[in-house]
């Protein structure tokens, strides 16, 4: 799993019929400390989350096909979670 | 899932079997605010309605060969959406911007 912030939506009409009704969000993918790494990633949203927040990302296959429930859906990345705290050893926060 | 341009077309007439009648195209992988980013893809297209010029995002590895009709195919990156408008915290992508310049 990664932890990312959501930094924007993706609205798209002609998408896979997975994506519809589905919210497409864009996430930076963030180290423990919250500072960004550089990369990005468009998950689907499974928890009812908004942009700034930290999330929980799932970026495999079978266990996002097992969150949407649709076994065989081109999908890779859910949003699965809203992060409250990451407590690391020698980081502030 | 990656945002992506599409730049060209590939024209393969004989291929794998399973992957009769479906596009390729040759996409541009971008960063969140529409700047290219890293090397040209191609990938097959899963909607069928993307064409050159347009905002995509799509789906890599074994997940990308769910999006075609036969789903047991050797396809590596599939187009799975065509982008409307993408809502950044510091400014917007427009899908129709077809000619590149992102206005973010």
């Amino acid at each position: 799993m990664k932890l990312g912030r959501v930094s924007g939506t993706v609205v798209s009409t002609i998408c896979s019929p997975v994506f519809r009704a589905r919210k497409l969000l864009l996430c930076d993918l963030v180290d423990g400390a919250g500072n960004p790494l550089g990369g990005y990633t468009i998950a689907v949203d499974a928890v009812g989350v908004g942009v700034g927040e930290l999330v929980l990302i799932i970026d495999e296959g079978n266990s996002a096909r097992q969150v949407v429930a649709t076994p065989d859906a081109p999908i890779r990345a859910v949003i699965i979670g809203k992060v409250d705290a990451v407590d690391q050893a020698n980081s502030a926060n | 899932m990656q945002l992506g341009r599409v730049i060209g077309t590939v024209v393969a007439t004989r291929k794998v079997v399973g992957l009769d009648g479906v596009k390729l195209l040759v996409v541009q992988p971008l960063t969140k605010r529409g700047e290219p980013k890293g090397e040209v893809v191609v990938a097959a297209d899963g909607v069928a309605m993307a064409g050159e010029g347009e905002l995509v995002y799509y789906v890599s590895s074994r997940e990308a060969a769910l999006a075609m009709p036969e789903t047991f195919v050797p396809v590596d990156d599939a187009i799975v959406g065509l982008v409307d408008q993408v809502d950044l915290d510091e400014g917007d992508l427009d899908g129709s911007d077809v000619d590149g310049d992102a206005d973010a």
